[in-house]
């Protein structure tokens, strides 16, 4: 059991009518990154205090950093680092008092919780800012520091709880190369995420969980050829050209597009990103198909969660070969209604409350 | 990093007593630095007495009659004095239900805190912001022309009571904070304010409405304000009714009784937050 900083077992949670967490399992292995991808509502949140031991789950087992968390909280209270989706920090406090206040908490001896607070914030590039009141840090500013406070103790497993939600990209990449740095340092982190780019920014393994449960799970690259990969998005200018633009696509794509007439839109799956897209532009201007829109794009999380669950996919997005195989692998049955990718559930707030 | 970072990890009762008590002195030190460093917090607890004062005093004061006679700014000040004791309760309320909303409560909980450290740390907080209150108070009642008659044993004595009452204060203050919002926290006061009124604070219950009067004369707030007058020398205590009577060991009573109701019912609470 040693390998792994997370082991979740079955584990389930239900608040009201509601089954936040329905037989939760996941092993993180030690010393990776961990991106826990799912619409809102899906239980990312719960499944985060589960482990984090805020939330004592109904039925099944989670260890973190070797500790049941439902027996022994102390000691993995001592051993694992919580950043919530809202900066936990005082606003009132400069940044290193905010640092050296976290610090005693962990019960570190007051000059540790003083030098440690100044390693923190050269770390997480916060030194010139240090004296400053955090009411005046950017967003990004507070989250490192955030993630600072998490990190006083250098904990074993750090848990992330949509680290870069309502951050701009500047702010973004702050975070996630603090982020990085910790990985690099040998912790384990956990973090959720509605954003698929994220994950495959940051993560070795992403779990997709829905409705309380990782329906797929394994390293970027896996997931990703399990939907599909990266698509060329092609509109052209005249209807009566989408059957030769079709037939274009198809070759340099080596996959059947799906199209959307009404749109005078096509969409294929492609591998050699590039060279499809250079392909099929330079074939379709010799063959003097005017072309309104190209595009390479990735699948949005709408369509991989979609793909996943075997939904219907959302107008305009490819239903892709290889999406269907992820779907096969849950069984059927399983609808995922717009509802859940509109993401916006009243359930999902109130479990993530 | 190459640091090593040795956290203490208490093991003996000892340990965590000891540690119970630090982390309620750091938690307390940074609630403190919250009230030095905020000049709207510091302007409210100076010119909310003295306007308060001002007001009753010398605007509502001249058409005021205190039963038995009396001068009306010495019947108020124990009655601003309890007062503000209990409208305490609202500054507590706010601080946890906004640290629950901040997530504030959930680091401290993912944290090796003693829990009781945490309310510890509120305690203090709130009882040093509560002294401070009080002197202010003091100082302004002493201005208008208040004092204490019967030596300064008694005069200590009431101020003991108050912050008796404000110190029950504390565990209401938490559960609610705990099971409201910080929304609902701040509008708690339209509730509140009109109870610190329906007491002997400001209008002896005697010249109420009957009803009303039982009510005033029973609220725990009437005790401790009671108590206070008797003990600081004011015109104003005593009546006939039993809750008058017995006004001393009422303004002990009553908070006692909150403390029992409502530290139990706080420390469940927050156990109760995993759930």
């Amino acid at each position: 059991m040693d390998s792994f900083a997370v082991v979740a077992e079955g584990v389930r949670k239900r608040f009201g009518a509601t089954q936040a967490l329905d037989g939760f399992d996941l092993t993180v292995p030690e010393g990776t990154v961990c991106g826990l991808l799912g619409p809102n509502g899906a239980g990312k949140t719960t499944a985060v205090r589960v482990l984090t031991t805020l939330l004592r789950a109904d039925a099944g087992r989670a260890l973190v950093a070797g500790f049941d968390v439902a027996d022994r909280p102390a000691e993995v209270r001592y051993r694992i680092g919580l950043a919530g989706q809202n900066p936990a920090v005082d606003e009132i406090l400069t940044g290193r008092e905010n640092l050296e206040m976290w610090g005693r908490l962990y019960h570190l001896d007051r000059a540790t919780a003083r030098r440690r607070a100044g390693e923190l914030l050269d770390r997480f590039g916060l030194a010139g800012d240090a004296d400053k009141r955090v009411k005046h840090y950017s967003g990004g500013m507070r989250r490192r520091l955030d993630l600072a406070a998490a990190f006083v103790l250098a904990p074993r497993v750090l848990f992330l709880d949509e680290p870069t939600t309502g951050l701009d990209p500047r702010n973004r990449n702050e975070v996630w190369q603090a982020v990085r740095d910790l990985a690099t340092a040998g912790s384990t982190v956990l973090m959720t995420t509605q954003y698929l780019f994220e994950a495959d920014q940051l993560a070795h393994q992403i779990a997709v969980i829905d409705a309380g449960r990782v329906i797929a799970d394994g390293s970027p690259d896996r997931l990703k050829s399990m939907i599909g990969g990266d698509q060329i998005d092609l509109v052209v200018r005249d209807a009566a050209d989408l059957a030769e633009a079709a037939r274009v696509l198809a070759a340099a794509a080596g996959a059947e597009p799906v199209a959307d007439p009404d749109a005078r839109r096509l969409i294929a799956p492609v591998r050699d990103r590039i060279g499809a897209l250079t392909e099929v532009v330079g074939e379709l201007g010799e063959r003097g198909v005017a072309v309104e829109d190209v595009a390479l794009r990735r699948p949005t999380l709408d369509e991989v969660f979609l793909s996943l669950t075997g939904g219907k996919p959302a107008p305009g997005a490819g239903k892709q070969a290889a999406g269907k195989q992820g779907a096969g692998k849950q069984g059927a049955g399983k609808q995922a209604d717009g509802e859940q990718s509109d993401g916006e559930q009243a359930d999902g707030k109130r479990v993530a409350a | 990093m190459t640091t090593a970072i040795a956290p203490v990890i208490p093991r003996s009762r000892g340990q965590r007593l000891y540690w119970t008590f630090a982390d309620g002195c750091v938690i307390a030190r940074g609630n403190l630095v919250h009230l030095a460093r905020n000049p709207a917090a510091i302007l409210n607890l100076l010119l909310y007495p003295i306007v308060m004062v001002l007001l009753f005093g010398f605007v509502f004061g001249s058409a005021m009659n205190v039963a038995g006679g009396g001068d009306y700014r010495e019947f108020l000040m124990p009655g601003m004095f309890g007062q503000t004791m209990t409208l305490g309760v609202m500054t507590t309320m706010i601080i946890v239900a906004n640290d629950a909303a901040r997530g504030v409560t959930d680091r401290f909980r993912s944290m090796p805190i003693s829990r009781a450290g945490v309310v510890l740390g509120r305690a203090v907080a709130d009882m040093v912001n509560s002294v401070l209150e009080l002197a202010v108070l003091l100082l302004c009642g002493l201005a208008v022309g208040w004092s204490w008659h019967r030596g300064l044993a008694n005069a200590l004595t009431a101020l003991g009571l108050l912050l008796l009452l404000r110190f029950a204060l504390i565990w209401v203050g938490i559960y609610l904070g705990l099971i409201l919002t910080p929304e609902s926290a701040g509008a708690a006061w339209m509730p509140l304010m009109p109870l610190t009124m329906l007491a002997n604070t400001f209008v002896s219950p005697e010249l109420m409405p009957g009803w009303m009067g039982a009510l005033s004369e029973w609220n725990p707030l009437s005790a401790t304000v009671a108590a206070c007058r008797e003990l600081f020398g004011n015109p104003g205590w005593g009546g006939d009714s039993w809750a008058a009577e017995h006004a001393l060991p009422l303004a002990i009573g009553w908070p006692v009784l909150l403390t029992l109701v409502f530290l139990p019912l706080s420390a469940r609470r927050y156990r109760r937050l995993d759930r």
